[in-house]
């Protein structure tokens, strides 16, 4: 088989993939993966435009991907006016002092000198721990106090008032500033973490996300931690409202659909047309900046970091560059995702499915070709969803001839669930070991 | 006096003997990630899932044990379930190494790659563990529950305070303190100790001396088969086996081992204590301790609690982070540039 026609065959199996799933199971769910898989091969791209480009190592996408999630909720919910009052402000400053503190450490740290250096560093660190722990505890208590089982946190910016759910474009806003959050973190993660070694990276990346995921959980003001925020705005019509919309329902019954299936199918649809428009538009700048001399001379680092220092490269810079983009893209992604599915749950947030699968999309699609992992994000996020009714057919038929009640055949059918991890580290093994380049290998 | 004894012993029972045992469960498993990047030469993600999986063998064979009417007395089955968990952890890791490594290794592949291949393992791995066992929350710790209570405790000395040291914290140091010594012993005195650590400090002139490879990978295999049943079961033991645990371990596992210098096991145990201590006391409040100490006037109002137990993580990376960026190579001489 030629190169040029393995990618257009590659793409067309995913689509029949999709479509067969809407033609033997269902059309709603067959959306709903096509959805995700957007979303996936989105993150996928941002996690080969690090890896794929640069050679670097992040698994802390996880941790990109939930900070988008929560410009969601902070760009998209309603500001809690009454939590504002009460200690906002006093929270915001506690922020604030906490920021200075760190700068004055670090600046202690750089001008100290001698036995200073070490215990002056201490003692200001210190005294601004317990500074910014007085300002900011007591305002987190009087935000959350407020309504704590309704609301209990400061809201976002969304300024629609009591109809905010009508300003959906608010979304639209948020997956962009996802995408600024994320690489703002990066940025801050890739001064300190960057100058390590590869694997030390992926430690420390390992540990911001976990941070991040405890930031998110705990930190009840901010996002109601655990209580999760549910009822996001979006930027499509709600289904309720086309059910009751006589033109909509005249044009569903037109074409032989029922109001309600009809309206379900659309509201995907819409979510479907505006992750492509997000994904065509990534792709596109992704594909210039790997065919630009920027995207040459990310490959010539990632292939001989020695030489192209030798070169004149700023090895450090670019590597810093490309893991800001690269996680401000799984940060617009984490965005939309939480804005798909209406809610922020930070307990919902796991290294294996957020870090360590979206890194078997893009080994299996193929690192360094966008193409590659945009199909790795499809193929992955398909079977990821279908093992689990296959593992659950094949345990139907493993047990098909055990007596009914026995303890095995219900342990057998209780676990078939878990065949998905399994499966997924079989599928990655089985790519690095007779095809490590990935399905499309970089050219 | 009988405040500052009092001071002392609520610290030791909350801080200290917790400490002690979480620092050993995290240098044992700092143990075996340490050892595979000294003679295997990559970080294996996949280590906290084979501490899972190690754990629940002990687990299976415990319940085995207990079907059959076998116990310990006082101690907890599992400890006579380890041996044989030990082995078929052994052997797990060497069909692994046999299937997936050693082709890497042969064909000298790039370090990160064989990090890549064992972030497949580590799904395997995990989903092998919650297909067994699935993902609830086990307790399989039987025996008695106490060493000395805290009820006996103030019993004995009149002091206010109790100090309660569980049977599963004394048997963790212990097992710890034997399995560290067998460890040392057989690295420094045995012949295949030795050559594993020449093949770690210099692989071409350990293969020049007429080392054999594959058996130094092998024993090492089975080594941090041990270390990685071991202190996936004592974790198990002491808190409750949960598969989505382990995973979580890995990172102050890394950073025990990177805090002590990667490919250095005294290292791997000190880092592994560093880690645990720091996590403890910094999520601890403090205030009983400081309340018994200070004079009245001076008593703390609030908790004293430096940081919410829910940041427990934070602690361990920060330690990780200062040392990576003081000294690289950690505390006692890493392998790492």
């Amino acid at each position: 088989m030629t190169e040029s026609l393995r990618t257009p065959l590659l793409f067309a199996l995913v689509a029949v993939l999709i479509i067969g799933t809407g033609i033997f199971q269902d059309w709603n769910v067959a959306l709903l993966l096509l959805n995700y898989g957007l979303i996936s091969a989105i993150m996928a791209l941002g996690v080969n435009l690090q890896w794929g480009f640069a050679g670097l190592f992040n698994v802390g996408v996880m941790g990109f991907v939930a900070l988008g999630g929560l410009a969601a909720v902070l760009i998209s919910m309603p500001p809690v006016t009454e939590a504002w009052a009460e200690g906002g402000a006093r929270t915001i400053g506690g922020l604030l002092i906490g920021a200075g503190a760190i700068v004055a450490t670090i600046f202690a740290q750089r001008k100290f000198q001698g036995r200073l250096k070490l215990w002056g560093t201490i003692a200001v660190a210190l005294i601004g721990f317990f500074l910014f722990r007085a300002v900011f505890d007591g305002g987190v208590a009087a935000v959350e106090a407020v309504n704590p089982a309704g609301t209990g946190y400061l809201g976002g910016l969304n300024f629609g008032g009591e109809n905010y759910k009508e300003w959906g474009f608010m979304a639209l806003v948020a997956w962009p500033v996802g995408g600024l959050i994320a690489a703002g973190a990066a940025w801050v993660i890739g001064k300190v973490a960057l100058g390590l070694r590869s694997d030390y990276l992926a430690i420390a990346t390992l540990g911001i996300a976990e941070i991040i995921i405890a930031i998110m959980k705990h930190e009840d003001w901010l996002a109601r931690g655990v209580k999760n925020v549910n009822g996001l705005p979006r930027p499509v019509p709600y289904e309720l409202e086309l059910q009751e919309s006589a033109t909509f329902v005249e044009r569903a019954n037109a074409l032989g659909f029922d109001a309600v299936y009809a309206s379900n199918l659309f509201t995907k649809l819409l979510y479907t047309g505006y992750f492509a428009v997000v994904l065509l538009i990534l792709l596109w700048l992704a594909q210039k900046a790997l065919n630009s001399p920027w995207g040459r001379m990310m490959r010539a680092i990632r292939d001989n970091e020695v030489a192209a220092e030798a070169m004149g490269k700023d090895v450090t810079a670019r590597h810093l560059q490309i893991f800001v983009l690269g996680s401000a893209i799984c940060g617009v992604a984490g965005a939309m995702m939480t804005t798909l599915d209406g809610q922020l749950t930070p307990g919902t947030y796991q290294p294996l499915r957020f870090t360590f699968l979206i890194w078997v999309m893009v080994i299996v699609g193929g690192s360094g070709n966008n193409f590659g992992a945009i199909l790795g994000g499809f193929l992955i996020w398909w079977l990821w969803v279908q093992v689990e009714p296959m593992g659950l057919a094949l345990m139907n038929f493993i047990t098909a001839g055990m007596p009914e009640g026995s303890a095995l055949k219900e342990h057998l059918l209780d676990s078939a669930a878990h065949m998905r991890l399994f499966t997924m580290g079989v599928i990655l093994l089985l790519v690095l070991r007779f095809s490590p380049r990935g399905l499309i290998p970089e050219r | 006096m009988t405040d500052f004894l009092n001071a002392l012993v609520a610290l030791t029972n909350f801080v200290i003997v917790p400490g002690m045992a979480y620092g050993a469960q995290l240098a044992l498993g700092a143990l075996g990630v340490t050892l595979i990047y000294g003679i295997l030469r990559f970080s294996n993600f996949a280590h906290g899932d084979t501490m899972a999986f190690g754990a629940m063998a002990t687990i299976f064979i415990t319940w085995t044990f207990q079907a059959w009417g076998i116990s310990f007395g006082p101690l907890p089955t599992a400890i006579l379930a380890l041996p044989f968990a030990i082995m078929i952890t052994a052997l797990v890791l060497l069909g692994t190494d046999r299937v997936v490594y050693r082709f890497y290794r042969r064909q000298k592949s790039d370090p990160v790659i064989l990090v890549i291949v064992s972030m497949g393992v580590m799904f395997i791995m995990n989903g092998i563990v919650r297909f067994m066992i699935g993902v609830g929350d086990i307790r399989f710790s039987d025996g008695e529950r106490f060493i000395i209570s805290a009820r006996d405790f103030k019993a004995a000395t009149g002091l206010k305070e109790g100090l309660a040291i569980k049977t599963t914290q004394g048997i963790t140091i212990v097992t710890a303190i034997i399995v560290v010594a067998i460890l040392f012993w057989f690295l420094n005195k045995t012949r295949t100790g030795k050559s594993m650590r020449a093949f770690s400090d210099n692989e071409d002139l350990a293969l020049l001396s007429g080392i054999n490879p594959e058996r130094v990978v092998m024993v090492t295999w089975i080594i941090v088969g041990a270390l990685a049943t071991v202190a996936g079961t004592l974790y198990g033991l002491d808190k409750s086996f949960k598969p989505f645990v382990y995973l979580q371990l890995l990172l102050p596992i890394f950073a025990a081992a990177i805090v002590g210098g990667l490919g250095n096991p005294l290292g791997a145990i000190v880092g592994g204590f560093i880690i645990a201590f720091a996590e403890v006391t910094i999520t601890y409040p403090l205030k009983k301790v400081l309340g018994y100490l200070l004079p009245e006037s001076l008593e703390p109002d609030g908790l004293v609690q430096l940081l919410s137990t829910d940041y427990k993580f934070a602690v361990s990376f920060v330690i990780l982070l200062i040392v990576l960026l003081v000294k690289p190579t950690g505390i006692f001489k890493g392998q790492s540039v």
